[in-house]
């Protein structure tokens, strides 16, 4: 520990401490630009010089160790001098274009200025002007307001792991720009805009939508991925004007993804339903509540005299809130079904009834102190892409992070090993690392293994988490929806055994844990002989509740699920948005988005985050926990009786607690099963199935900015080198891709980074809605 | 020129810059020493303390104490780097050095490899003298094919490789952590200090650099004893030293002279005022000195000491000579231009203040002066010096200080007259340009 | 796209430097790069970026930091004076002047007939031998009078 007195103040900071980080701890603010903790030290706009006792010239705070019995003085004489020269010198090149800046009201150089500043310009020369660059659809500029802190470079390549934008030119003529031509295309490009202290990268979307006053501030959650992302959402004239990071250090740090950030315009798109609607002899029309309600819970009656209960199924969004969830498995019990899931892309439930509630099996915020981790089965930077933020920092930080996979895409992270495998020999890959993880620790491994032989990178794979102290495996999307997603299981939780890792699922939407929780499954205690998703729709129902779920989207086998919804009586659709309910519904309603309506996520850690709504629910929008309510009532059921989204909450988890204690990765007796690998695909391929980030739920299909990034890109069938040589095809060539009995018609695309005899067709996207199951054979040949 | 000092003694004509040739001289005596003697590294180190060389890149640091910090336990690399970028308006010693004596730099660096216990180099060199560049690569693999570099040089188990990086026109890479940052691949801008390169410095390792010429001064300095290098000199202010003479002289060129030298001698050697005109200002080390009048610098040694004690610096040793002809506020107005042009943009007093300092002597010099303008470039050098993350700042502002300081009557006369003192047709003879004998080397 | 020969060059640079630091190489890589090319597009940039596996903006950022890579076209003699303080003092910005005048160019232009480029310097280490003119970046040119540049135009084809 070291000395310091600040201003006066005496206190001790751990060795390697900065002035700046002293100054923290005792409270005194030192104006600062370039400086934020969470990037590297430029010390270069010179705003937090001050005075330290000995010391011939002004230091900068930030970049200044604290060196023991040091005296520093903030605010002295000659420290503010020292700043108020550095703040001329700031605006001397700076428009002071205020009036029209976006940043107008949360601009720290207008906020310093006014006590740095003079009032008038000693600087009569003529002002730089820089040209503004385009950097894509998400981020708009203003280049000659631009400071050249560098906190927009330095998060690129530090934060967001590629070095997107860099300081070209020199001196005066220096300029913020991303290589010629180039956008800033990271999925986490939009925290550059809350890092530029002024007005020179502002949010494309809300340009001059609102001054910043006029905003009010709202916490929520965001419902995307299964991090919980913190949010301030700003509202004005109750709609959704913009959304910010609220700061959270064990959750989103301080950032957001894109996904996070942007998604809100789909609430304010001519895609909203506002009013309940209501098909009769074949003609859609408007109707009220009322009507829409008694229809639905008439024609449920008549579907379960007539069928019985087992012909009424529901299925939900994992992205659906907690009170929902919980609410529409008590309304299909209450009618007497157990066919409730909200697993939609899941094809492996084989262990439904072990009382499994998968988690991420420890902390978020303990990544940092992993040393070694092993991730199965994930396209980690476009399905987590914060959770892959923090395992890059840990990477660099030391920690060696592996990956088994089914496409080598680039996560950004410098990784110590990775295995690519076909997704049909993903288990036997996995089990070669579980073979030689044992060997390495001198352990046999279970008997079902006797077979298997290690590759090369399994062997690298095992030695890395044979040698850590803290380690963790963890499963990911691909493997979750994976035909073999049990035996996965079963192997990643021996290799956890093994290797005294910790195992844990990054769970795949902000509410798969909730969803669990809320009991929105078939049975997880005990065989209550329900269906699940795949279950429902493979041996079709009489009649479909569906919660916020686009099935021909959202399912494993849209194909599959638009041939079981068209054949029901009867299909009950509740979303915010026009979806092709239109298709294969009897009613829509529109229920409110998580911005309309009060709810709780739970958090792939098992984090409890209720929210409140931001806006009011939009025309005839109601929030879905209330009108679930009101059909439990209208159906004559029993305990439908909460005045609140807390009692349905209090009821859901059985009372308030912070983090779910009850979850469970662990599962004993299931028989793994290899399976065959690729021979039996033959003459046909292996599809690999990503969701493409902006193409996974409702509300990011639906925003228009986040739909013109390069991530947004239509799905093509992409394949490696040898694959398209084998079939003759160059990229770009049109082909006819084939699944079951559905077909879509895409570009080849070159991808060197899958596995021979594979395509990947990304799932969640309309042009490849008529294809079957996200995993299996498919063929693929020139149109 | 010649034979007062040992770095650029061989006469002309004799300057044969090939191994053979330094060998000849007596080259790589030195080294051949300390590996036949097993000379422990602290000696050589202390040798450098008692020779009191102080490096010739500009800062006149002591350097034998800057060896004593490297860390001497340190596992892994460690790195010893020349700066040979010598881009200081004024400064064109090193290129004299590499041209005629590039064994000598080599030597001097595998010397300061094995005292330190590094075993890698870099000389950086000036991207402008592409020539030069190209002959030291040729040396270097002399050297190595002599096996006075690479693995186990002269049969010891001492290892040094060393290898030329050169720059691509950025004077700001002659800053040490710039120069670092640049053999790194990326923009020369300079770093914050501390760490000092002696904790972190290339690629992150314990690094000493030192100027071309503090190196070509080691050899000499082990084969002949600190004492004798001191002796050279005056007390603390050891050896000789090359000073560039250029501007208004007749002979421009490199003097190796002691340390301590008066000025009026140097100012002879280098052919005196040109055409016999009247001396008006001297900048003695480099443009980014502080300038000084005529009589105040007739009266100077040639010393780190002295011309401190006169106001400015010794610096590189370049020694920018000006006559009456010179208009001082176009001589500024150029300078101060070369600062803005130059200065990295990487902090705010710096990238801003150069431009501001320079737009308003520029208007000076064009007529459009303000009488507050003194005042007003003053109060802004204020407002950078000491204030940024390398000393571009202070040597861009120290200029405009001694300028003003020294010549404020011509300032104040163009802002008054709106015009020159020193009429336009005599500035232009006394360049001499369309006079001065043919002898272009091309 | 570089030649096989450049490629070589390259990879000789890259040796100078420990193994994970192919970076270091960037300048030599961009000067070989525009020796061949004349000048630095984009797309040369981007080859020699991706060549050394760093990001294409870290190597703009360096080819556009340094004075003496070109981003824009030259001519096939670029010709730089330096014209700062030293050199001015003995004729460096009257031997611009003159070159000026008998090129028919200004500083940053290029003759019609893509001949002569003509651009200002910084101090090049040589102010003892003013006027100082560096001739692509690779040959200087020392005690520039009238008659030498008229000579070294002659030269020039
Ligand atoms: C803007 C600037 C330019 C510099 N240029 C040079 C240079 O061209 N050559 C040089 O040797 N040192 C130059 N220096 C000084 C170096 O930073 C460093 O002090 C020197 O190389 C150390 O070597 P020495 O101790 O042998 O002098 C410069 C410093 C600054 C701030
Ligand atoms: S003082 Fe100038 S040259 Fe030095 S770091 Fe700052 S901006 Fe760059
Ligand atoms: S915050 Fe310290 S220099 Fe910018």
């Amino acid at each position: 520990m070291l000395e310091i007195e600040i201003d006066g103040q005496k206190i001790e900071v751990p060795d390697g401490s900065t002035v700046m980080d002293a100054a923290h701890k005792v409270g005194s603010f030192i104006p600062h630009f370039c400086y934020h903790k969470k990037l590297s030290i430029a010390a270069n706009c010179r705003m937090c010089l001050v005075q330290v006792e000995k010391a011939p010239k002004p230091l900068p705070a930030c970049a200044t160790p604290v060196t023991n019995g040091m005296k520093v003085f903030t605010h002295s004489e000659s420290a503010v001098k020292a700043q108020k020269g550095v703040m001329e010198f700031l605006l001397i090149n700076h428009p002071l274009d205020c009036p029209i800046c976006d940043q107008g009201g949360e601009c720290q150089l207008q906020d310093l200025s006014v006590g740095y500043g003079a009032s008038a310009s000693r600087y009569q020369e003529e002002k730089r002007v820089v040209a503004n660059k385009n950097l894509g659809p998400l981020v708009a500029t203003d280049m000659t307001r631009c400071i050249h802190c560098t906190r927009c470079v330095r998060f690129t390549q530090e934060i967001a792991g590629l070095m997107e934008l860099g300081q070209a030119f020199r001196g005066e003529h220096a300029e913020i720009m991303p290589f010629i031509e180039k956008t800033v295309d990271s999925e986490l490009s939009g925290n550059i805009i809350d890092l530029c202290p002024v007005g020179a990268l502002t949010s494309k979307p809300f340009r001059f939508a609102a001054r910043t006053w006029e905003l009010s501030r709202r916490k929520s959650v965001s419902p995307h991925d299964g991090l919980g992302a913190n949010l301030v959402v700003q509202v004005k004239h109750n709609k959704v004007m913009r959304v910010l990071p609220l700061e959270n250090e064990d959750v989103n740090e301080c950032w957001l993804s894109d996904k996070d950030r942007f998604s809100y315009e789909a609430l304010n798109s001519d895609q909203r339903l506002t009013r309940p609607m209501l098909k009769q002899c074949g003609e859609w029309r408007e109707v009220d509540w009322q009507t829409a309600l008694e229809y639905i819970g008439n024609d449920l009656k008549r579907v379960i005299k007539e069928h019985g209960a087992q012909a009424v199924g529901a299925l939900a969004s994992p992205q659906a809130t907690l009170e929902e969830l919980h609410l529409l498995q008590k309304l299909v019990r209450g009618l007497g079904s157990n066919n409730v899931d909200f697993r939609l892309r899941q094809s492996d439930f084989s262990l439904d009834g072990k009382n499994v509630m998968p988690w991420l099996g420890m902390k978020i915020a303990g990544i940092r102190d992993l040393d070694r981790v092993l991730v199965v089965g994930s396209f980690l930077r476009k399905d987590h892409p914060l959770l892959a933020q923090r395992l890059r920092q840990a990477a660099k930080r030391g920690t060696k992070v592996s990956i088994l996979h089914v496409a080598d895409d680039d996560l950004l992270i410098s990784l110590n090993a990775r295995s690519i495998a076909a997704p049909a020999a993903l288990a036997t890959e996995l089990a070669g690392i579980v073979k030689a993880a044992a060997e390495a620790k001198g352990v046999s491994a279970d008997s079902s293994l006797a077979n298997v032989q290690a590759s090369e990178s399994a062997r690298r794979i095992a030695a890395s988490l044979a040698s850590g102290e803290n380690v963790a495996v963890f499963l990911g999307n691909l493997a979750q929806q994976h035909p073999q997603a049990s035996t996965l299981h079963a192997l990643a939780q021996q290799l956890a055994g093994i290797t005294g890792a910790r195992f844990g699922f990054l769970g795949e939407a902000a509410n798969s844990v909730g969803g669990y929780v809320a009991g929105a499954t078939p049975g997880v205690n005990a065989n209550e002989g329900g269906m699940n998703a795949a279950q429902m729709l493979s041996d079709p129902r009489k009649a479909y509740v569906v919660l916020h779920a686009e099935p021909e989207l959202d399912c494993a086998d849209p194909q599959q699920a638009m041939a079981a919804l068209k054949s029901a009586d009867l299909v009950v659709a509740l979303s915010p948005f026009k979806t092709r309910a239109i298709d294969y519904a009897n009613v829509i309603l529109p229920v409110a988005p998580f911005t309309e309506t009060s709810g709780t996520f739970i958090n792939t850690e098992g984090r409890v985050q209720s929210f409140n709504a931001v806006v009011k629910p939009l025309d005839e929008t109601r929030p879905a926990w209330k009108v679930l309510r009101v059909l439990g009532n209208l159906l004559g059921l029993a305990g439908f009786e909460q005045d609140s989204s807390e009692a349905v909450r209090a009821e859901a988890l059985g009372g308030k607690s912070e983090f779910i204690e009850r979850l469970n990765n662990k599962v004993e007796g299931v028989a793994i099963n290899l399976g065959e690998a690729a021979p039996a695909l033959q003459p046909h391929l292996e599809r690999i199935a990503d969701v493409p980030i902006y193409f996974a739920d409702a509300l990011a299909r639906r925003a228009p900015s986040l739909q013109k990034t390069i991530d947004a890109a239509a799905p093509a069938a992409r394949m490696n080198a040898a694959t398209l040589a084998k079939l003759g095809l160059a990229a770009g060539a049109k082909v006819r891709v084939s699944q079951g009995g559905g077909e879509a018609l895409l570009d080849a695309a070159l991808d060197a980074g899958l596995p021979d005899n594979c395509v990947r067709v990304a799932a969640g996207h309309e042009l490849g809605a008529g294809l079957g199951a996200m995993h299996g054979a498919v063929a693929v040949e020139r149109t | 020129m010649g034979a007062l000092g040992f770095i650029l003694s061989p006469e002309e004509g004799e300057r044969g810059w090939r191994l053979a040739d330094y060998v000849r001289r007596g080259g790589y005596a030195a080294l051949k020493k300390i590996i036949a003697e097993k000379i422990p590294a602290d000696h050589i180190v202390g040798e450098l303390k008692k020779s009191s060389l102080r490096g010739r890149g500009g800062a006149g640091f002591p350097t034998g104490l800057k060896w004593s910090f490297m860390p001497r336990q340190f596992p892994g690399d460690k790195y010893v780097v020349c700066n040979s970028d010598e881009g200081e308006p004024g400064t064109f010693k090193d290129r004299d050095i590499l041209r005629w004596n590039p064994h000598m730099v080599i030597e001097g660096m595998i010397i300061a490899g094995y005292a330190m216990g590094c075993q890698r180099g870099y000389n950086y060199i000036h991207g402008e003298i592409w020539d030069i560049y190209k002959r030291f690569e040729e040396a270097l693999d002399e050297a190595r094919a002599a096996n006075l570099l690479g693995p186990n040089i002269l049969g010891s188990d001492f290892s040094f490789e060393l290898q030329a990086h050169h720059g691509y026109g950025a004077y700001i890479c002659g800053e040490e952590t710039a120069l670092l940052e640049s053999i790194e691949g990326k923009k020369g801008q300079p770093r914050f200090k501390p760490p000092f390169p002696a904790s972190f410095g290339l690629y992150g390792k314990p690094t000493t650099i030192n100027n071309t010429e503090t190196f070509a001064s080691v050899p000499w300095i082990i084969t002949n004893g600190g004492d004798k290098f001191l002796e050279l000199g005056k007390p603390n202010n050891g050896g000789t030293k090359l000073f560039s003479v250029s501007g208004h002289v007749n002979r421009p060129g490199n003097f190796e002279v002691p340390m301590g030298t008066p000025f009026a001698e140097l100012l002879e050697m280098a052919g005196g005022v040109r055409a016999g005109r009247k001396l008006k200002a001297v900048i003695p080390g480099g443009s980014s000195a502080p300038v000084l009048p005529a009589d105040i610098m007739m009266d100077c040694t040639l010393d780190y000491d002295s011309i401190a004690k006169a106001g400015s610096m010794l610096g590189s040793g370049a020694v920018i000579v000006m006559d009456e002809t010179t208009c001082m506020v176009k001589a500024l107005e150029r300078l101060s231009y070369f600062y803005f042009e130059e200065s990295c943009g990487q902090c705010t007093p710096c990238r801003e203040g150069t431009g501001w300092l320079y737009r308003v002597v520029h208007r000076i010099e064009n007529g459009l002066g303000r009488r507050e303008d003194l005042d007003l470039l003053n109060s802004v050098t204020d407002n950078i010096m000491g204030r940024t993350i390398c000393a571009l700042g202070d040597a861009a502002s120290l200029p405009v200080r001694s300028f003003i300081k020294h010549f404020k009557a011509e300032f104040e006369y163009h802002i008054e007259r709106k015009q020159c003192l020193v009429p336009v047709d005599v500035q232009r003879a006394g360049s001499g340009f369309f006079v001065a004998e043919a002898k272009a080397t091309c | 796209m570089l030649s096989q020969e450049a490629l070589k060059q390259i990879d000789s640079e890259i040796a100078k430097y420990p193994a994970d630091q192919k970076q270091s190489a960037v300048m030599a890589a961009l000067a070989i790069a525009q020796m061949e090319k004349g000048w630095l597009s984009t797309e040369t940039i981007e080859t020699v970026a991706g060549y050394l596996g760093m990001p294409p903006v870290a190597a703009y950022e360096v080819a556009s930091f340094y004075n003496m890579y070109d981003l824009q076209p030259v001519g096939r003699y670029k010709i730089t004076v330096c014209t700062n303080l030293p050199c001015a003092l003995s004729g460096g910005v009257h031997a611009a002047d003159y070159l000026k005048r008998k090129l028919g160019i200004g500083f940053n232009e290029t003759t019609a007939d893509g001949k002569f480029t003509l651009k200002e310097g910084e101090c090049m280490g040589a102010c003892g031998d003013a006027p100082v003119l560096l001739v692509n970046n690779v040959r200087m040119c020392s005690f520039m009078q009238p008659e030498a540049i008229d000579k070294l135009l002659a030269e020039c084809t």
